[in-house]
Formats: structure tokens, C-alpha cells, sequence
């Protein structure tokens, strides 16, 4: 009869978000530290779900009183003459100074005439992943040699000295989502990461932010490979039935793999269960040999984290048919869209997405260039809004878009008013930071001015929704990440040392 | 008040006897682009196309009235560079002009023979404000694009104005991949071309060719060597700037326009003195091609500050979203360029710039294109109520008007097809 010795489980499932250390092999898994003449019980086989942790501190910070301004609160309302108190990093207090405690002596800034809101969040950008400059070398957002690349990450391909980070601060961005390009069917994972400089994209990451999964549908994937000309792969998809082809073959492999995965868990639950409460001694058989693990598959533990509810679908789709295709394939295969990305033809179906709680991340105004961004209309933007329960978005995708996504805003308002969609400018900024925070699961953290949340904060020279506002302060956990009338405060790049144009107005 | 008088004004549209209808638009802040500046509470008077009167004068007796108190009434817009009824979908090549890289001829296309005036994109252009663009195809290969022409955005048959009114070239990065892969080919092309150009018809007498061109390309670029229609060239750089302008002492005659002049600022004084227009994108501030590194958003106000005539648009952009030039001015202002230089840099400047004088502002004799907006022009919470061209009235709806307005209002008891406007 084989003796188990007992030891403290680290039960760590190759989904669960792992945050106590635990020591891996060679390959990765946790596994059996085998010790003799007592054989050491053997730990359930799981993986590192934060191989690559975040690395990021927030900047040195102090506290500070922003009086006197008009605040946006990213829930939707506006305070006339208000008050930001940030203390430690996170705002301890929105509203009337009056009715705040402060210590005395606390630094203020008076932001008279000026507006205050939450950072921007983008929830798509390429920046670090297609840089400046786009040069051949720095082609890293498309993993284009299969279209379905679940295993691929994002993060791996950041270089974080992209001059577009030190622009998007510029523009008022605090946080943002790094997304891979839309040439895949499964395009990889997504990583959200704080808009700081710093020398490593680990440096950058989120703390405690979910992962998340690019999919693509419509022309690209199709055109990319059906129709690369020779330059890629080649085979399907060929066609919009190819792509819904090539995302059921690939969900149904994660279904097959996760229900491997649950039942060695399950297996294992009862072996353990058998170990710690020996049968009778009658009974010579004891528990017998621990279940065998699956064998890794890296592109299907994305697609499992995902099928698990941890990981958060971001979907690349322009016509109202085809996300009402990808409706029906989430429930399919039992999983949920957090977002569908650039939407231009998502007023058609408003409601539905609506019902389903999927954001529109959208532009104002793009249009035109392929045939399944025909139908962009300007009030797209307000008419996902105005849908019962809507949930819009403004994002880029764009390394210019994301330095002024609040003017994307203050256009889509307008359009929106203009045919009696009456939404208030402080409503409106619930697209630029609250819903992007919602749809990428880091509400809790940022998005909102309230008090306990990161005092992801912006000074805006004064009304931001006006083309002649610029943001003056932009602060992360409470540190100034950017200062337009400090030139200590506006970074420059590795890249840009010793260049043209160093340390110029940018 | 406008829609009544649209309504009215649709009318007039339908009867040419109607055209000799005198129309005053009262109480607006009129930017005139003139020495007369802006008038805030004004009156102008148009008739026959043709303004008639800009000022505080009380309208004429027996001349259709519209109120526009708390508008701006400002020229219609003139975009500098675009390639509006070039494209339908850009990714589309049946739909899409804007090159043709499989042609061995490039100096010799013309975009006036490509343009379409039921682009839809006319009309999304036209109610941002836009009532004249300049287009240009882009090079094929090599380093021209042919020339480009002066449109109207009435969408009408008879919307070209003027054909071959400038040709365009590209150098720096895209020229010298487009010459063979250096700058050093790109500048030898250019001059040869231009040799070419200037030895024709003697220098074909034998063989029908030039050093580089063909007859067809020599006989296109000729009125460009004479001078008598502007060279523009893109380029973006300091140095290849400087390169470019030394062309002027080999070739006094040759007319240039910069197109991008991204670096224009480290080299402001020169291009001032050079008497060369530029049009810029003040918009770009990222080093995404290393002919960019000096990019910055100041670039436009610190052109302007030099006495660097500056025109906006974005060389990137055209072939939908035209009607960015309005933002792209907005952001020139709030880094550092007046107002007056920025709304002239999207409708005077460039009218002038390619001869025509008599759009993008308004006075006596100019044309009658002119929009009613509900504030600051340059406002992106702005929208026209109004647009004129040539003194009439234009729709305000697009294709994507039409859109929204059968989505408006979902749950329908039919489909949306059956919604009919």
C-alpha cells in the first residue's frame, strides 16, 4: 500500500488567477517534490496562470486637493465648483471641499475654470504592438501564420519605448487595452496596462486586471488567408461561413479540453478525498495511483480560461448580422461577448446587444474604407447609448484616435443631439472611462470618481468635449504621469533621445 | 426659420427663373476672409451665384430673407487635398480610382476623368461644410500622380470646375522606394522628368523618347516646367525639404506647393522665403517614419508665426472622411495658430492656391458658397444647418442621414426595408 504523506495543497487550476507563489518545473506545472522513504503526496498538476506578472508601482505621488472645478464624475454626473481629494494614490473624496476632511497643509490645485475627470481608458489600441515608427521590424500585432491563435499574447510583442504611450498620456489616457490585430479568427491575448512609462511591458500591466481574447470577424480574416495572394498561410477561411466554421471547430476543442480538465480536477478531488479518509483496513486496495493530468494545450487554455468566465472576449465585428451570428455562437459554446469592437453597423441592432449586455466599442465617424464599414452613421455612438440598458464606448485603434478620444465624444454628442438624442456631457463622459472600465473587467480598480478607486485623474484646460481644451494633468494612482506646463513631467522615449524634435511639444 | 426658407430655397432650386431671386441672410457672424474680417451681427446679399453685398446694411427690398441671428455665416470650405469621387470603398479596387499602379502612364491621368460625382461621400462631405475640394490621385509608380482638379460637392454632372490645375509628386521615404530605393534615384527621377519635360518636343524628334518619360508624360508635365500650373510635391522631412526648395534656383519657373511638411518648422524661415505655400496636417506628432522624428503639434502655428503661407489637410486621409480637415483646423488653434489663419487654411488659402480667388470668401463678386452653422465653425459640437453653392441651396442629407434616420426608431412593426424617406 502506497503512504502518502500529506502536504498542504496549493490548488491552483491552470485558470484560477494564481497570487500565492508556487514553485513550477522545467515545464511549468506544479508537481510532486518527491522526498524518500515517506513518498511526498503528489500536488495536483496546474499551471502559472501570471507567468508574467505585473511588475507596475505606481509612480512617487503626493496628496492633493483639486478645488474649484467642474467635474465630470464618469457616473454620469456633473459637480460645478467641486472637489477631487487624493490621498495615498486613490481618491478619498468627490464633491464639496466644504464637506471634506483633509489634513491641513494638504497640496492643492486650483482649477478654476478648469474641468476634472476620470483618465481616458482606450479599450483598443495597438500601441507597443504596431509602434511609431512602422517599420517592417515592428510589425508584432498579427500572428499571421494560422488563423486561429489562441495562444499567442500580446504582451509579448510590446515595446514599450512606442513614442504613442508618452501621446496617448498626453491626450489624457490612464489606462488602456492592448489588443492583437484582426487578421485571425482567434487573434490572441489581450493585456490591459496602465499608461505609464516604463522599461518593460510588465512594468506596465494592471494589476489584477482579467485577461482577455481578440476575435475577429468579416473581411480580414477571410481576406488574409482565403485570398493572402500567397503571402500567408492560404486555406480558410475563404468566406464569412468559413470564419463561424473555423470559431466552432476551435470553441468545440476548448469544450473537449475543458471537460478534460474537469474531470482530472474532479478525478483528483476524489482520489485526494480517498487519501486523507483511508478505506478499512479490510480492504487492501487503497486510493491507488493519482489521476493522470491532460497534456497542455497553450492555445486551449485561452479558450478554456474564457469558457471558465476569466478571461474576456473582445470581438472585432462591423455588421449588425455578423455580431448577431456571434450572439448565438457565445451562447453556442456557452461563453459571453464583453464587447464588440468598431461596430459600425451596430445602431441596427442596439437593442440586441443591449439585451445581451455587450458594449459598442466605436468610432465617431470612420467609414467607408471596406465594404463592411459602409453603413458608418455619425450618431452611432449615441443611438448604442440610447438602447435600453446600452453600453457605448469610444475607442481608437488608432495611435492618433487615442490622443483625443474625448473629442471622438464630443462629436458623436452632438450628432447624437442633433436628432434628439439628448444626452448630457457629463453622461457622455460614462464612453470614454466608465463603460471601457465595465467591459474589461476592471470597474472595481478605476473608471469612475469615487471614493477607494485609483485616482485615475484628468485636468482638462476646460471643457473637454471643446476642440480647444487640452488635458493640463493627467495623474495614475495619484502620480502626475503628465504635466503640460512641466517639462519634467512630459516623458521622453529611448527612442527619441538624440533624435530630432527631442523633448519638443508633442 | 431655415427649414422654411429650405423649403422654399428647394423650390428656387427647381426653377431656373427663380434664379434671379435676391437672398439676404440676416443677423449672422459673418467671416468674411477679407480685410473686413469678421462682422458680428451682419447681412450678406447674394444673387445670380454671385454675392452681392457683405455688411451691416439692411437687406434690399424684395430680397428673400433668412434670419440666421446666433449663426455663423462663413465661405463654404475648400479642401486643400483630397480624393473625394475617387473612391467608393477604398478596399474594393473596382470602386477605387485613386491609383493605378498597373499604368505606364501617371504625369498624364487626370482625376477630373476619374471623379464620380454619385460618390457617396460627396454629400457626407458637403453637409460637414465642404463646398470645394482640390483632388489627386496618388502615384501608381514612380513619383507622379497626375493632376489634380477643382471640384464642386453639389454632386452634380457638372461638378468638376477646373481640370489639370496642379500636378502632384511624391519624394522623401515613399519616393525613393517608388524611384528605385534611395532619395538620391528619387531626385535624379524628378529632374530628369523635368529635362524631359523641357526638351520636348526637339529632344523626341528621333525616337519618341525622352531620357525617363515617354511623349505622353513629357507633353503632361510641360505646363508644369512653364510654370503655368503648380508643382505639389509631398515631403516631409527638414533636409528633403531644403532639397526641394533648391529646385527653385535650377528651375525659377517651376511653381512649388509642399504638400505634408511635417519637419516644416525646423526649416520655416526658409520655406517663407521661398514664397512656398504649404499644406499641413497639424494633427501629426508621432515619429511613425523616421522622415517624421521632429513631428510635433505646433508644427502649424509655428509655419504660420514664420509667415509661412499654410493651408490644412491630412495627405493620408480623403477619400471619406474630408470632412476631418475642420477637426484638423480646430487642433492647429488650440496648439498654437490663430483662428483667423486656421479657417483661411481650410477655405481662402487654398482656394487661392490653386488660382480661384473667388471662393473661400466672401465679398463682393465672390461666388456664393456659403454656410449657416450654429457656432464656432471650428467647434467639433458644430454642425452646418445650411449649405449654398454657387447661391443655392443644397440637401443636407447623405446616405448615412437615410440610415440613421430607418434606425432612429427600432422596433418597427416591419422590417426597416420597407422604411421609405
Amino acid at each position: 500500500m502506497q503512504v502518502w504523506k500529506l502536504i498542504p495543497l496549493v490548488a491552483l487550476v491552470a485558470s484560477a488567477c494564481a497570487t500565492t507563489p508556487i514553485d513550477t518545473s522545467t515545464d511549468g506545472s506544479t508537481t510532486s517534490q518527491a522526498s524518500e522513504p515517506v513518498k511526498a503526496m503528489p500536488r495536483r498538476v496546474a499551471y502559472n496562470a501570471d507567468p508574467y506578472p505585473s511588475t507596475y508601482k505606481p509612480l512617487p505621488s503626493d496628496d492633493v486637493l483639486i478645488r474649484n472645478a467642474t467635474v465630470y464624475d464618469g457616473l454620469g454626473g456633473e459637480i460645478k465648483g467641486g472637489a477631487v481629494l487624493i490621498q495615498g494614490g486613490k481618491i478619498t473624496a468627490v464633491g464639496s471641499e466644504a464637506a471634506m476632511t483633509m489634513p491641513a497643509g494638504i497640496k492643492t490645485i486650483d482649477a478654476t475654470g478648469k474641468f476634472v475627470t476620470p483618465g481616458i481608458i482606450d479599450i483598443h489600441s495597438h500601441l507597443g504592438a504596431y509602434p511609431s515608427p512602422g517599420i517592417g521590424a515592428h510589425q508584432d500585432g498579427n500572428e499571421v501564420s494560422a488563423p486561429v491563435t489562441a495562444e499567442v499574447w500580446v504582451e509579448h510583442s510590446i515595446w514599450p519605448q512606442d513614442p504613442g504611450f508618452t501621446r496617448a498620456m498626453a491626450g489624457g489616457v490612464t489606462a488602456m487595452q492592448i489588443l492583437p490585430g484582426s487578421a485571425n479568427l482567434f487573434g490572441g491575448r489581450g493585456v490591459i496596462i496602465k499608461a505609464v512609462p516604463a522599461t518593460t511591458a510588465q512594468g506596465m500591466k494592471f494589476p489584477g486586471a482579467p485577461y482577455t481574447l481578440k476575435m475577429a470577424c468579416g473581411e480580414n480574416p477571410k481576406r488574409v488567408y482565403g485570398y493572402g495572394g500567397g503571402r500567408f498561410p492560404g486555406g480558410a477561411p475563404f468566406s464569412r461561413m468559413g470564419n463561424v466554421a473555423g470559431y466552432r471547430e476551435a470553441w468545440q476543442r476548448a469544450v473537449e479540453y475543458k471537460r478534460k480538465w474537469d474531470k482530472y480536477n474532479a478525478d483528483f478531488d476524489a482520489w485526494e478525498k480517498k487519501v486523507k479518509s483511508p478505506a478499512p483496513k479490510t480492504d487492501d486496495k487503497g486510493p491507488g495511483d493519482p489521476p493522470n493530468a491532460p497534456d497542455r494545450n497553450l492555445e486551449l487554455d485561452t479558450l478554456m480560461g474564457v469558457l471558465n468566465g476569466e478571461i474576456l472576449v473582445q470581438q472585432h465585428c462591423y455588421r449588425a448580422d455578423e455580431m448577431a451570428q456571434i450572439i448565438d455562437l457565445s451562447k453556442e459554446f456557452g461563453y459571453k461577448v464583453s464587447a464588440f469592437h468598431h461596430g459600425v453597423e451596430a445602431y441596427k441592432v442596439a437593442g440586441l446587444l443591449a439585451a445581451n449586455g455587450i458594449c459598442g466599442a466605436l468610432w465617431a465617424d470612420w467609414w467607408g474604407f471596406k465594404a463592411e464599414a459602409y453603413d458608418g452613421i455619425r450618431e452611432n455612438i449615441p443611438m448604442v447609448h440610447n438602447a435600453t440598458g446600452g453600453c457605448a464606448i469610444v475607442h481608437s485603434d488608432d495611435a492618433n484616435g487615442i490622443q483625443r478620444l474625448n473629442q471622438e465624444a464630443a462629436k458623436a454628442l452632438a450628432d447624437g443631439r442633433r436628432v434628439g438624442i439628448d444626452i448630457s456631457n457629463a453622461v457622455a463622459w460614462t464612453w470614454l472611462s466608465r463603460n471601457p472600465a465595465k467591459a474589461l473587467g476592471i470597474l472595481d480598480k478605476t473608471g469612475t470618481l469615487e471614493s477607494g478607486k485609483a485616482a485615475d485623474v484628468v485636468i482638462w484646460s476646460g471643457d473637454p468635449f471643446s476642440v480647444y481644451t487640452r488635458a493640463d494633468i493627467v495623474f495614475v494612482d495619484g502620480a502626475v504621469t503628465w504635466d503640460r506646463s512641466n517639462e519634467a513631467r512630459r516623458p521622453v522615449t529611448d527612442f527619441e533621445l538624440g533624435q530630432p524634435g527631442e523633448g519638443d511639444v508633442k | 426659420m431655415i427649414r422654411s426658407l429650405l423649403l422654399a430655397a428647394s423650390v428656387l432650386a427647381l426653377a431656373p427663373a427663380a434664379l434671379a431671386q435676391t437672398i439676404a441672410i440676416t443677423g449672422g457672424k459673418i467671416v468674411t476672409n477679407t480685410p473686413q474680417g469678421v462682422i458680428d451681427s451682419g447681412t450678406i446679399v447674394f444673387r445670380d451665384g454671385k454675392v452681392v453685398s457683405v455688411g451691416t446694411a439692411a437687406p434690399p427690398t424684395g430680397a428673400t430673407v433668412i434670419d440666421a441671428k446666433g449663426k455663423w455665416i462663413t465661405p463654404g470650405l475648400f479642401a486643400a487635398f483630397s480624393r473625394v469621387g475617387l473612391s467608393e470603398l477604398d478596399s474594393e479596387d473596382p470602386t477605387n480610382d485613386t491609383s493605378a499602379s498597373g499604368s505606364d502612364f501617371q504625369a498624364s491621368l487626370r482625376a477630373s476623368d476619374s471623379f464620380n460625382p454619385d460618390d457617396t461621400a460627396i454629400d457626407v462631405t458637403r453637409i460637414e461644410g465642404f463646398t470645394r475640394a482640390a483632388i489627386v490621385g496618388a502615384p501608381g509608380k514612380g513619383l507622379f500622380g497626375g493632376y489634380g482638379a477643382i471640384v464642386d460637392t453639389s454632386g452634380a454632372f457638372g461638378s468638376i470646375n477646373n481640370r489639370d490645375v496642379f500636378m502632384f509628386a511624391r519624394m522623401g521615404e515613399a519616393g525613393a522606394g517608388a524611384a528605385g530605393g534611395s532619395r538620391a534615384a528619387a531626385w535624379n527621377w524628378l529632374l530628369t522628368a523635368i529635362d524631359d519635360a523641357k526638351a520636348y518636343p526637339r529632344g523626341f524628334e528621333d525616337d519618341g523618347e525622352g531620357d525617363l518619360l515617354v511623349r505622353k508624360e513629357a507633353v503632361a508635365l510641360k505646363p508644369v516646367v512653364e510654370g503655368r500650373v503648380p508643382l505639389m510635391v509631398e515631403v516631409h522631412n527638414a533636409s528633403d525639404i531644403l532639397q526641394l526648395l533648391s529646385l527653385r534656383q535650377r528651375e525659377p519657373r517651376i511653381r512649388l506647393v509642399i504638400l505634408g511638411a511635417t519637419e516644416g518648422w525646423r526649416v520655416a524661415d526658409q520655406i517663407a522665403a521661398a514664397q512656398v505655400p504649404v499644406i499641413v496636417n497639424p494633427l501629426q506628432n508621432l515619429p511613425d517614419r523616421f522622415e517624421v522624428l521632429a513631428a510635433t503639434l505646433e508644427n502649424a502655428g509655428r509655419l504660420e508665426k514664420a509667415g509661412v503661407t499654410v493651408a490644412i489637410a491630412d495627405p493620408n486621409e480623403g477619400t471619406h472622411n474630408t470632412r476631418f480637415i475642420l477637426q484638423l483646423a480646430g487642433n492647429a488653434v488650440a496648439n498654437g495658430m490663430t483662428w483667423d489663419a486656421a479657417f483661411k487654411a481650410i477655405s481662402s488659402v487654398p482656394a487661392a492656391l490653386y488660382g480661384r480667388t473667388d471662393l473661400g470668401v466672401l465679398r463682393q463678386g465672390a461666388i456664393a458658397d456659403l454656410v449657416i452653422w450654429d457656432g464656432d465653425p471650428l467647434e467639433l459640437t458644430s454642425n452646418p444647418d445650411a449649405v449654398y453653392i454657387d447661391g443655392l441651396p443644397t440637401s443636407m442629407e447623405s446616405r448615412q442621414t437615410k440610415l440613421r434616420d430607418r434606425y432612429l426608431k427600432l422596433d418597427e412593426p416591419l422590417p426597416q426595408a420597407y422604411e421609405r424617406q
